[in-house]
């Protein structure tokens, strides 16, 4: 009895074997094999019972895991424990009939077989669905370019098969030749760049640039066109340059240097290089500006470029012509004022949906932006903005603030992003599935933004993307719409790449500004230093042409030079040898004849990068200066000093002054001055009534001579 | 809320009175105020040229001479009165602020040869070619009174010059012989001579009234004193010795003007050697006057040019001529130190300011600092090119300046010679003489 379930058991698992992939109602029958495949099933479980019989096996009883045919009483089991039970079985009617055998006999047969090749499931496989695709495999049938399998091409095989064996040996070691040779460049430049002198590099590279130039040069003759390409070559490094922080004297080395500067001329001067190249290298074309300001004619991207003069402002940015007037800002103020007025039905709901949204990377630059609004109710600009937004309007207005609603959404993003990095560091819940119950009001602005996009300038619409991509909303209508909008975003990573980029151009627009400040820092102050800072970018516009320290270091090092000794060549060509058109006098005898001057006392100014002295003898100084020492005095610091002393009231007080510039004699008119007497002169006491003059210096007469007054009078 | 104020003691800021100045608030910090020396410098030469722009010394002439004038006398006690004596006798009084003759007297017949006022200022006194000393009130004689003179003594001999004790009734007067006379006598009182020459100028020292010294034409300066019936001592130089005036300030420093151009001051101790050798004339300098202040003296000349010469300075430091202005024979500077007069050939008597640029009248006191202040810069630089060059630049006419470069040679090549001779004789047998003991022949006691 059990015996036959078994059978019936194992028939069943066969036949589902065989038929797993045919419809379930399916006929079963009986078939030849079933006796076959039973009598294997009793011979391994007859050299199981055998093997068990004899071991240590005995006792071990399989652990029940399943319902089995057979429960013994030690433990629940299984008979064919090795074995598992499909649901087949158990569906399975008791009894199968053998009308059936005759159909899975022939199935059977058909199984055993090779699979049939499917005549359309290959064509499908290459047949290209997209025009693009279309194209290229065109292109590779033309020119009989293996699809699949790329070894070698038809024209290979071909001329392979052509070729005689001293042929095909020749062919070899071509190859051969041109592999080695491949290896040793590529091991040349393995080597090149393990050098590590920085003197061969910067040579190399100077060398480069220059014959790019030379090149360039060559092209703008030949090919204008080309040329043309060229410079919007040289266009993308300058952005690239403007991008990344290479040359700003902010790195570590140009930070050591800066140190270093204050005593080491060489590092000054490393220093003044470096920025030179970095103004070299930042500096915009000509041409290429003036093209750029004739397509800003539109009104949108006269928008944009003040959405970014804004922020370049308030990042305190270095380039100047990317400024915008205070009076743009007042105006922009204004704007911002009137939808304050405006009622706030959706502001609740929009901070919401900011909360929700992805936390990225985002711009610096908006810190600024944030500040500036900060004394404004957040929830009265979103709704403002929410406001604009569903309005989709064309006008300007509307326009600049969409933008606005961008930057700040922007900013909100970075600010959730940092609170919740300190929040939930632990959180490995996706971001993406967080933002599934966005509520129903982002639908339309989201919506919007890819037509948005098509007015605004490449630059913004890639920003944009990277906004778009990052927030990922899984539904699936919103999908089919961005790839219906952008069919070029098929993956991610590229795109997110150019966010990158993005950010990192932000960032280099807001490098410049020396301290984030805090949202606690009150609006007006921050104006006012608005004015200032545009203050100095209006002188720096000013007088942008002119490079100051470039020039001074150039005139100082002319003077440097003017002021060395000249050597003195005393050589006459043609005394003891051939002298003539084109013939020199030999190097010995002019190295004979040099006169090498000495060099002179170090300069006063070596060690003073700021200042040139000049030491030579000004003539038109000279006509002021005092050529001999004057009488009095008997030493040329005795004289200085008296001319050193300041004695006008700049430099005095009213009461020094007054002493300082007392006459030695003050005589007043219509006072007659009477001859001195003795008296006068203290030899006697008499009133001195008579003598109206005063005399600065007491008494002109030296002791020898009142001496002798005094003799005198006693005779 | 409470409001932080300024509050400030008003005694810092407001004056006393209306007439106080403002008070000016001020940092004296150097560095606030650089560049002290260009800045004065600046300020000197521009004050040394404003000295010049400014400096028009004339003032006025007196005309009412009918010939040249020969000498002139001070008032003691009014500054506004001078007196003035032409070469046909005629004595006249001007008033100078109103700048007129206020009395004329014809006092002798020929030259006014000297003349000397009291010390107290009542009368004064002439000597003459007519061989008569004058005595003659200050005053204009009462309505109706005829002018003569007080005393007339009548001397054997012509006086060519006269001066008047300076504190007593005594006066001197030169011509053969140096005679002192008491006012109240009509013979000398002493006599003095030495040698036999003609005596041309007797002058009583100020401060050390009894000493006098005279200048002869025997080229010699004799010093007297009044005490003793002997001459002092006397020097003799190289030239003639015109008039001598002694230094109000010191009482024994004289100045001599002398026939060869220059003027010499001596020390009376020590008379071997003058102090200063002053030189600037180009002819013979007729006279010499001290300023009161003792600092300064004035010389007139035969070169149609007056001088101021600092004491003690070889050079003069102002030159005044004008056109018409012909020989000078007298000059004086007034007591007030502020004026000087100088009476010439052509018969006028002309008023210069002492100081050529200075501003007459009030000046406020504002005014004054200035004046002060752009003096002391002006002598803190005068050491300096520029400043040097505009102070010392003056117009000369043609043939003072001429005569200049002529002497300027001819002392050139003298100096020259003593030179060559020096390096052609034996050393030691040719002596250096200094340019100041050059000019002193001998002193004798």
């Amino acid at each position: 009895m059990t015996a036959d379930r078994a059978a019936e058991s194992l028939l069943a698992l066969s036949q589902q074997e065989e038929l797993v992939d045919l419809p379930k109602d399916y006929p079963l029958s009986a078939s030849e094999d079933e006796g076959d495949s039973d009598e294997e099933r009793k011979h391994q479980k007859l050299l199981e019972a055998i093997s068990s019989l004899g071991g240590k096996n005995r006792r071990k009883l399989a652990e029940r895991s399943e319902a089995s045919l057979k429960v013994s009483e030690f433990n629940v089991s299984s008979e064919g424990s090795g074995e598992k039970l499909v649901l087949a079985d158990l569906l399975e009617p008791v009894k199968t009939s053998s009308s059936l055998a005759t159909v899975k006999k022939q199935l059977n047969r058909v199984k055993s077989k090779k699979t049939l090749e499917l005549p359309l499931n290959k064509e499908e496989v290459e047949r290209a669905r997209t025009p693009l695709e279309q194209e290229i495999f065109n292109l590779l049938h033309k020119n009989k370019q293996p699809v699949t399998d790329p070894l070698l091409t038809p024209v290979e095989k071909a001329s392979l098969k052509a070729m005689s064996l001293e042929e095909a040996k020749m062919r070899r070691a071509e190859l051969q030749r041109a592999r080695a040779l491949q290896s040793y460049y590529e091991a040349r430049a393995r080597r090149e760049k393990k050098i590590k002198s920085k003197k061969y590099h910067r040579v190399v590279k100077k060398a480069k640039a220059k014959q790019a130039l030379k090149e360039f040069e060559h092209l703008q003759k030949v090919d204008p066109t080309a040329a043309l390409e060229e410079l919007e070559k040289i266009e993308k490094a300058r952005m690239m340059e403007r991008m990344s922080l290479k040359h700003q004297n902010s790195g570590k080395w140009a930070k050591s240097k800066a140190i270093m500067a204050k005593y080491d001329l060489e590092a000054r001067q490393a220093m003044q290089e470096q920025l030179a190249k970095n103004k070299e290298l930042t500096q915009k074309l000509q041409a290429a500006s003036e093209s750029e300001e004739e397509e800003g004619g539109t009104e949108v991207e006269e928008l944009v470029l003040d959405a970014v003069n804004e922020a370049q402002m308030n990042a305190d940015g270095l380039n100047p012509w990317m400024l915008r007037s205070c009076t743009s800002d007042a105006k922009e103020g204004e704007i911002q004022e009137d939808p304050e007025q405006l009622p706030e039905p959706l502001a609740h709901n929009v901070s919401e949906s900011e909360d929700e949204r992805p936390v990225t990377e985002e711009e610096i630059v908006l810190k600024e932006f944030e500040k500036r609004r900060s004394l404004r109710k957040r929830s009265e600009l979103n709704q403002d903005a929410e406001l604009r937004g569903s309005q989709e309007t064309k006008d300007s207005t509307s326009q600049e603030v969409l933008f606005e609603l961008r930057t700040l959404s922007q900013k909100f993003k970075e600010s959730h992003q940092s609170r919740k990095q300190k929040a939930s560091s632990m959180e490995t819940v996706p971001q993406v599935q967080r933002e599934e119950p966005a509520p129903e009001e982002e639908e339309p602005l989201l919506l919007q933004r890819p037509e948005r996009v098509q007015t605004l300038e490449e630059l913004e619409e890639l920003e944009k993307e990277g906004c778009f991509q990052n927030k990922e909303l899984p539904r699936p209508m919103l999908e089919g719409h961005r790839l219906k909008k952008n069919p070029n975003n098929q993956t991610d990573a590229p795109k997110k790449k150019r966010k990158e980029q993005m950010i990192d151009l932000k960032n280099l627009l807001t490098t410049k500004s020396p301290s984030v400040k805090s949202l606690a820092v009150p609006t007006i102050e921050e104006l006012e230093d608005e004015v200032e800072r545009d203050q100095k970018q209006m002188i720096k516009e000013a007088f942008a042409g002119d490079d100051v320290i470039r020039d001074f270091l150039k005139e100082k090092r002319e003077a440097v030079e003017a002021s060395k000794p000249q050597d003195v060549d005393l050589t006459l060509p043609g005394w003891g040898e051939w002298g003539g058109v084109g013939l020199k006098p030999s190097a010995k005898k002019r190295r004979r004849f040099l006169i090498k001057a000495p060099e002179g006392p170090p300069r006063k100014d070596k060690n003073l990068p700021n200042v040139i002295i000049n030491e030579k003898r000004n003539i038109h100084a000279a006509a002021h200066q005092v050529r001999v020492l004057p009488y009095p005095f008997t030493h040329y610091r005795q004289f200085e000093r008296t001319i050193q002393t300041p004695i006008g009231s700049t430099w005095n007080t009213q009461r020094a002054f007054q002493k300082l510039t007392t006459p030695k004699i003050v005589t007043k008119a219509g006072h007659i001055i009477k001859p001195i007497k003795a008296e006068d002169v203290g030899y006697r006491s008499s009133s001195r009534s008579d003598l109206s003059i005063i005399q600065g210096n007491p008494i002109r007469l030296s002791a020898h001579h009142k001496k002798q007054l005094k003799k005198n009078s006693i005779d | 809320m409470k409001v932080k104020m300024l509050s400030r003691n008003p005694d810092n800021y407001v004056r006393e009175t209306k007439l106080d100045l403002q008070r000016v608030p001020r940092n004296y910090d150097p560095t606030l105020h650089p560049f002290e020396v260009p800045r004065e410098y600046v300020r000197a030469l521009n004050a040394t040229k404003l000295e010049r722009v400014f400096a028009k010394p004339f003032l006025a002439s007196l005309d009412g001479h009918r010939d040249g004038v020969n000498c002139l006398a001070k008032h003691p006690k009014s500054l506004a009165t001078v007196l003035s004596g032409a070469c046909d006798g005629e004595v006249r009084i001007w008033n100078l602020t109103k700048q007129k003759c206020i009395r004329a007297i014809q006092a002798h017949e020929g030259f006014v040869r000297g003349m000397c006022t009291r010390f107290c200022g009542t009368s004064f006194f002439t000597v003459g070619d007519d061989k008569t000393v004058k005595q003659w009130k200050m005053d204009a004689p009462a309505y109706g009174e005829e002018e003569e003179p007080l005393h007339t003594i009548l001397g054997k001999t012509v006086y060519t010059g006269i001066d008047h004790h300076w504190k007593e009734a005594v006066f001197a007067t030169c011509g053969q012989q140096v005679d002192i006379w008491d006012e109240q006598r009509t013979s000398p009182i002493c006599s003095m001579t030495w040698g036999f020459d003609s005596i041309s100028s007797v002058k009583f020292n100020p401060i050390e009234t009894f000493l006098l010294g005279s200048c002869a034409s025997d080229r010699n300066i004799v010093l007297y004193d009044m005490r003793q019936s002997t001459p002092l001592k006397k020097v003799i130089l190289d030239m003639r010795t015109n008039t001598i005036c002694w230094n109000p300030m010191e009482a024994f420093i004289f100045t001599a003007a002398n026939e060869d151009y220059n003027l010499y001051t001596f020390d009376m101790r020590a008379l071997d050697t003058p102090v200063v050798v002053h030189k600037d004339h180009v002819s013979a300098v007729l006279d010499v006057d001290y300023s009161p202040t003792g600092k300064e003296f004035v010389s007139a000349s035969f070169d149609k040019s007056i001088r101021i010469f600092p004491v003690d300075k070889s050079r003069s430091r102002e030159v005044y001529h004008t056109k018409r202005m012909q020989h000078v024979i007298c000059v004086k500077w007034t007591s007030d130190s502020k004026y000087i007069m100088c009476g010439s050939d052509e018969m006028n008597i002309r008023l210069w300011k002492a100081n050529a640029s200075e501003k007459l009248g009030v000046l406020t006191s504002r005014e004054k600092a200035a004046k002060d202040y752009n003096q002391k810069l002006k002598e803190k630089f005068r050491h300096h090119p520029h400043i040097k060059r505009i102070a010392r630049h003056r117009h000369l006419p043609k043939s003072i300046y001429s005569q200049i470069q002529e002497q300027r040679i001819m002392k050139e090549a003298r100096r020259r010679k003593e030179i060559n001779r020096l390096k052609h004789s034996k050393p030691g047998s040719v002596p250096v003489v200094s340019e100041k003991k050059k000019h002193v022949v001998a002193v004798v006691k």
